[in-house]
């Protein structure tokens, strides 16, 4: 097999179509339209359908009546872009719709700077829908990443029955890199258990299971579906107690399972005093940063990469920061997931350092931080 | 055929109000048309409209204010032969609008019934994009301001090839229902009904009123004849059908040995329609013609043709982690823009660096070599220096070479434009190059 060149944006169109993904809809944005020309480039010719919405409302809204109808679905944005996806996220989560969510992330706030990059949404995406209940988002380094990363997304999608996101950045989406087809990680595809046997209620989740099985609207028997706050028949439910077991339900399938889907690389170093706790593109620096300071300056430091930043995958932090004096804790953004390691991590010390400046955040940056101390 | 209301949810409308009138007409007009529960999908909005999809015994879909109509689109776009219904208020209408207008735009096989009662009947009766001035709402004098929206007069100008504008007391509504569903498109039915709890409270409205207020706007019975077209779906099948995927999966083998097995950063300086990006591509596509590894981080402002553009290059025999380059081993300084864009970039350059310098562009000191070639007086156009610099980079033999260059070249290149880049490089081949000491 041979070496490709292309970028996240293309990178995560051809882990979708291994994926199985069979509708995309999308309105355009700078830096995810390139994705938009991917998907249109194969999703067509494979059988699927690409649509360019006339907002992102109803890019998002196309999605979820797509995969209602039984078909793997992906949209992608930027910041500004995935603020009009609110409604349609926590709809996603109430009624259990598999849809995967690239979100290429873009220097903020508002509509900041179409062409630079910033990792500012990592707490919108967890956050930003009404309700608070958990999502899944995942965070690719590069190219390679975005494939695999993509592919795990629908799985994951299909398997919990929620908004999956992509954390993308432009510095990712549209830097083109070497890819070796060869090792490529592709995973193995997953997809949504389907009802077999029974009477069909279309939130009922099987004794022992948290995820109730999936039949599409469309199929010989009828399906029904809601944004309001349903029973397990799918109509509205006016009884607390149900009301809450649904709700605690939507919050246990996903939360409860982050072990099973907990995606990072974890370097450890003998003698190390910091550990860097990274994701997205800034990773690479940190990986630089950590082969110079140990080459240069025989400070050996281990580091963390996360791929999986929501749920927080409390128990890898842990014990990566075992026995380290500090965490240090680089983001391109003023300091947010951050926030996250310091509630995980309770009295250890976790400093930070980030920048939101359009540029990535250099090595050298990295060192002077770990210096520091 | 049997009705296909839900036997487990009747209706809980309020006594008199016009919507148990437009269900009963729906379920007439299933069942004139044959139809079974899981042939049909009801996708609701919300308000009173958005208690449709309960009580029909069929596929149902309600999801948020304004935005059923894009639900409905992606079932259909999936399912094909499935009957889609909208059930929408004039408050959804509203909300909406944007998708009422894509949706007449783009002729998708959906049924629209706008369920018209001319104010916001769940939330308090405020006033909604169709309520009359005159009309008493409690929204105060705020409706009093503003022209209410007909609704068809915008389908129709929107390109819905089947609008219909009726009264729901009218005796015939289950046959138009039965046209608007069988029509082969988007079809939009303003449903005109008076809502008892709110509307009717504060403004005297009957059904001859409703008849006589219709009679007064632009007739609308169906099809609307210069807005007839194909139907989406089957038109989008038809043209991704004869589509074939352009993604290479297969990638580029390595077919030269790399003349430096070192790593080199590159960068790229000039302005928007220099083709910068392009030979940026290019001089990867090279270096993995010999094994190497690539990246490429670009940079440019949003304004398309005018700005700088930036193309910053790792090439390297192992990983590449960092993208940024902040020492460049090469600098092809092409346009003054683009120089001042990285201005900061010259004095980090080692004394093995190596700047192509074209005349008439002003760079910061630097240790780096400097190779200043008059791009104009050798007829190189400005949209081609970077490609006659990628040239004279590769007449150095690092980190490509010219076979790899015109290699790279030729895969990537086709007819004429192939033609026009070759003859670059024998133009270039052909500038004298005066060495300049730093």
């Amino acid at each position: 097999m041979g070496v490709l060149f292309i970028d996240g944006n293309q990178a995560v169109a051809m882990g979708a179509l291994h994926a199985g993904c069979r509708f995309f809809a999308a309105y355009p944005i700078t830096p995810a339209s390139t994705l938009l020309a991917a998907m249109l480039e194969t999703l067509p010719a494979a059988g699927g359908v690409v649509l360019q919405g006339e907002d992102e409302i109803a890019s998002i809204g196309y999605c979820l009546g797509a995969s209602m109808a039984g078909m793997k679905a992906m949209t992608a944005t930027s910041g500004p872009g995935l603020s009009l996806y609110s409604e349609n996220i926590s709809f996603a989560i109430a009624g259990e719709i598999p849809v995967v969510i690239v979100d290429v992330m873009r220097q903020g706030p508002s509509t900041g700077s179409a062409t630079r990059g910033a990792d500012g949404d990592v707490q919108f995406m967890r956050w930003g829908s009404s309700g608070g209940l958990p999502v899944i988002v995942l965070a690719p380094t590069g190219v390679p990443d975005c494939f695999t990363l993509t592919v795990h997304a629908f799985n994951l999608a299909e398997e919990f029955r929620c908004p999956v996101f992509i954390a993308s950045n432009k510095e990712i989406a549209m830097t083109r890199e070497t890819l070796d087809m060869g090792p490529l990680e592709k995973p193995e595809v997953i997809d949504r258990a389907l009802h077999n046997s029974g009477p069909f209620l279309p939130f009922q989740a099987k004794a022992g299971m948290e995820v109730p099985a999936f039949l599409p609207i469309g199929g010989p028997i009828p399906v029904r579906q809601t944004s309001s706050t349903h029973g397990p028949d799918g109509y509205i439910t006016t009884d607390p107690s149900e009301i809450q077991a649904g709700v605690e339900r939507l919050q246990r399938k996903i939360e409860a399972h982050v072990g099973s889907f907990s995606y990072f690389d974890l370097e450890e170093m003998d003698g190390a005093r910091t550990l860097i706790v990274v994701y997205g593109v800034t990773a690479r620096a940190a990986r630089a940063a950590a082969a110079e300071l140990l080459r240069d300056w025989q400070t050996p430091v281990s580091l963390l990469v996360l791929k999986t930043l929501w749920p927080v995958p409390e128990e890898v932090l842990r014990a990566a920061a075992e026995g380290v004096e500090q965490v240090l804790v680089v983001e391109m953004n003023l300091g947010q997931y951050v926030h996250e390691v310091r509630r995980v991590l309770g009295n250890q010390r976790v400093d930070f350092y980030g920048k939101m400046s359009g540029q990535l955040i250099a090595p050298a940056e990295i060192i002077r931080e770990v210096k520091r101390v | 055929m049997s009705s296909l209301l839900n036997p487990n949810r009747p209706p809980v409308f309020c006594p008199g109000c016009s919507h148990d009138r437009s269900l009963q007409a729906l379920d007439r007009a299933f069942q004139n048309m044959g139809l079974s529960t899981s042939e049909v999908v009801i996708v609701s909005d919300i308000g009173c409209s958005g208690l449709f999809d309960t009580f029909f015994d069929t596929h149902a879909l309600h999801g948020l204010h304004g935005r059923a109509l894009t639900y409905a689109a992606g079932v259909k776009l999936a399912r094909p032969q499935l009957n889609v219904l909208v059930t929408m208020g004039d408050g959804g209408l509203g909300i909406g609008g944007a998708h009422v207008l894509a949706a007449c735009r783009r002729n998708l096989d959906l049924t629209l019934i706008v369920l018209n009662n001319f104010n916001f009947g769940m939330t308090g009766g405020q006033f909604s994009c169709t309520t009359p001035e005159q009309a008493s709402v409690a929204s105060g004098f705020l409706n009093v301001l503003e022209k209410p929206m007909d609704v068809c007069t915008v389908a129709a100008s929107a390109g819905a090839p089947f609008v219909a504008r009726t009264s729901v007391y009218r005796k015939d509504l289950p046959e138009l229902l039965v046209e608007a569903i069988s029509f082969d498109g988007f079809s939009v039915v303003d449903l005109w009904g008076i809502c008892p709890a709110r509307y009717l409270k504060r403004n005297p409205l009957s059904p001859k009123d409703i008849e006589a207020a219709i009679g007064e706007l632009p007739p609308f019975h169906g099809p609307v004849d210069t807005n007839e077209r194909r139907e989406y779906g089957s038109h989008y099948r038809e043209k991704a059908g004869r589509k074939k995927a352009e993604l290479n999966w297969q990638g580029t083998e390595q077919v030269f040995e790399p003349p430096v097995k070192k790593r080199r950063e590159l960068v790229l300086l000039g302005s928007a329609g220099e083709r910068i990006i392009t030979a940026g591509t290019l001089l990867a596509h090279a270096a993995i013609l010999a094994g190497m590894q690539v990246t490429q981080k670009d940079d440019y402002h949003i304004t398309v043709m005018r700005g700088p553009s930036v193309s910053e290059l790792i090439v390297s025999p192992a990983p590449i982690t960092y993208t940024g380059v902040d020492r460049p081993d090469v600098i092809a300084a092409l346009s003054q823009e683009g120089v001042n864009r990285r201005w900061d970039l010259f004095d980090q350059m080692k004394p093995s660096g190596r700047v192509i310098l074209a005349t008439g562009v002003e760079i910061p000191a630097t240790s780096a070599q400097i190779l200043e070639v008059d791009f104009k007086a050798g007829g190189i156009k400005k949209k081609e220096r970077a490609l006659a610099a990628l040239s004279l980079l590769a007449a150095t033999g690092d980190p490509i070479t010219s076979e790899m260059l015109e290699r790279a070249l030729r895969e990537t290149l086709q007819g004429k434009r192939l033609e026009e880049a070759l003859q670059v490089f024998q133009q270039t081949g052909a500038i004298p190059i005066p060495a300049r000491k730093p």
